[in-house]
């Protein structure tokens, strides 16, 4: 299965600040980690995120649509990185995730997320479909 | 104890055996290079779990468990030792030695653990993948032991009994045993030598997975990813061989198609009309950056210049992109590299698509040694498509129903039969 795994943003990391060599630490540990999910065939995919700052809101109301810049407020619902990994199961990703070092000097979290696949459509496509499944759009997503 | 900790112990020993699939590979690598023998780490690596399951939940999972599990089993393997040879040696005898076996075996894993991790692992895929192994034996021994499947998954996904896969281990264990491999990594001009029996174990899996031979499931995804692990393990491990790269990127491209090759009636779909959209963007990126690797380091091998095959067709947005052309350059090279009826034959697909069909069908006439194709479905079937599209429909539907009586895919028969259909329609 397909695990998304998104880092939290903190309010260090939304600062955009310039890292202290405790953070270079933890990012030189980071790679280190990184490198052990490539050599176990788990890692697919990974990228860090500029601060909200940067970014930009595009909000749906119908027919409009209004863009907001950030930054946003409620540092915490904000993502401020994301990797994509292929295991098992969500143990297996729990296993690998509390092995991350932790960059942010305070608290941080991350999330896990499975991908929806095609078993979990069951109830909304036929046993032919779901035997075969169709990537259509959801396939650009990397469905497996 | 907080609510969280309180939760099940089921909770808890879920999590333990994760960390403990993660490390398993590693564990058994680093026994096996110590006690010469792969039935007896899958042992002590059972044991240090054991350990673990009865400690893990008191004192929480260590800051290294890897390293935690290493050193339990190794302990019972040097406790092992030791009382073999309490047993086996005069009683005098014992207490003189011990000091000094202790001793070396103290040095033995303070080399062992002095040695790159990466490095046993990667001796002990050589060592499960050593050539003098069928390729079956080798594929159901590094799914075991590498992959860390089970017997009764391995029979499932081979379509066999578990008592033959588990016989088949037992033996390649037996005959591993019996050579006194070191489970080492060869080195030099030997490491080279026996690349290509770990390469083919890994792409047979994945192939075994990707196009089943028989019955009705087209696809055994299952195979696939766990081939896909095990080739970007290899690659990990092996960053500078653009061999492990080329099978890696060849493997993610023809994954990213996987749900693109069946329709949803579960007929199959050719490549030049499948819908692109639902190729695996992710896996053909992935592909791509790993073929990009093997092309800096100079890779000319076989599974580079196939991975760049799958690359063009990766490329192309829509199929009519496709750069037949290009693709009719690789054949001719790699024609070269791995001489073959097989080969030969997608050589002259791909020049009928650049040149057109008469092109296909000089080359294909052409072949040396197309008797050993002549039981080979996509043969006929490819002489009927030269033959339909150079308008000789009737000599093209006896190739296609030709091709039809070969195929032992249901579905790549309903496929073949649909084709000859159409050459009578239209003729």
């Amino acid at each position: 299965m397909r695990v998304m795994v998104l880092v939290k943003a903190t309010e260090e990391s939304e600062a955009g600040m310039a890292p202290t060599p405790e953070m270079l630490e933890a990012f030189a540990a980071m790679d280190r980690f990184t490198e052990e999910l490539v050599e176990a065939g788990v890692f697919i995919a990974a990228a860090g995120l500029k601060p909200s700052s940067e970014s930009k809101r595009i909000a749906f109301e119908g027919a409009s649509r209004t863009v907001i810049d950030g930054p946003f407020a409620e540092a915490r619902e904000l993502v401020a990185g994301f990797s994509i990994w292929e295991v098992r199961d969500m143990d297996e990703a729990i296993a690998w995730a509390k092995r991350c070092p932790n960059c942010m000097p305070g608290r941080s979290e991350i999330e896990i997320r499975p991908f929806f696949e095609a078993a979990d459509l069951a109830d909304y496509v036929t046993p032919q479909e779901l035997a075969n499944p169709r990537g259509g759009e959801r396939g650009k997503l990397g469905v497996a | 104890m907080t609510a969280s900790e309180t939760d099940s112990n089921g909770e808890t020993h879920r999590a333990i055996e994760a960390t403990f699939r993660i490390e398993r590979a590693r564990l058994i690598a680093g026994l096996a290079r110590m006690v010469r023998d792969i039935d007896r780490a899958e042992e002590l690596a059972q044991e240090a779990l054991i350990v673990a399951l009865s400690d893990w939940p008191r004192t929480g999972v260590p800051a290294n468990p890897g390293a935690w599990l290493m050193a339990v089993a190794k302990r019972r393997a040097i406790d092992a030792i030791r009382h073999d040879r309490m047993r086996d040696r005069k009683h005098e005898e014992i207490a003189r030695t011990l000091d000094k076996e202790a001793g070396d075996a103290t040095a033995a894993i303070d080399a062992a653990l002095d040695d790159d991790l990466g490095d046993e692992l990667l001796g002990l895929i050589f060592t499960a993948c050593h050539p003098m192994l069928s390729p079956d034996a080798r594929a159901a021994l590094t799914l075991r032991v590498v992959g860390g499947l089970t017997t009764d998954e391995i029979a499932r996904a081979f379509l066999s009994s578990e008592a033959t896969i588990a016989q088949r281990i037992v033996r390649a264990k037996k005959a591993i045993a019996q050579a006194g491999l070191a489970f080492e990594v060869p080195r030099g001009g030997e490491r080279a030598a026996r690349l290509p029996a770990v390469l083919e174990v890994i792409y047979l899996i994945f192939n075994e997975g990707y196009a089943a031979t028989a019955g009705d499931d087209l696809v055994r995804p299952a195979l696939t990813q766990e081939a896909q692990r095990l080739g970007r393990i290899l690659a990990g491990l092996m960053p500078d061989e653009p061999e492990a790269l080329g099978l890696l990127a060849l493997m993610e491209i023809q994954a990213s198609r996987l749900g693109a090759r069946t329709g949803p009636d579960g007929a199959f779909v050719p490549l030049t009309e499948q819908d692109r959209s639902r190729w695996d963007q992710l896996l053909i990126l992935r592909g791509l950056d790993a073929l990009a690797r093997a092309d800096a380091l100079g890779g000319q091998g076989p599974y580079v210049l196939q991975a760049a095959l799958a690359a063009c067709h990766a490329r192309a947005r829509r199929a009519t992109d496709t750069d037949w052309a290009r693709i009719a350059a690789l054949y001719d090279r790699l024609r070269t590299v791995t001489p073959s009826p097989v080969v030969d034959l997608n050589r002259a697909i791909a020049h009928s698509m650049a040149f057109g069909p008469d092109a296909g069908l000089r080359l294909i006439d052409e072949i040396p040694g197309a008797d050993a194709l002549r039981h080979y479905a996509p043969f006929p079937a490819a002489r009927g498509d030269f033959l339909f599209r150079a308008g000789r429909l009737a000599e093209a539907r006896t190739a296609f129903e030709a091709a039809a009586a070969l195929t032992r895919n249901v579905r790549e028969r309903a496929f073949l039969l649909a084709r000859a259909d159409a050459c009578g329609e239209t003729g």
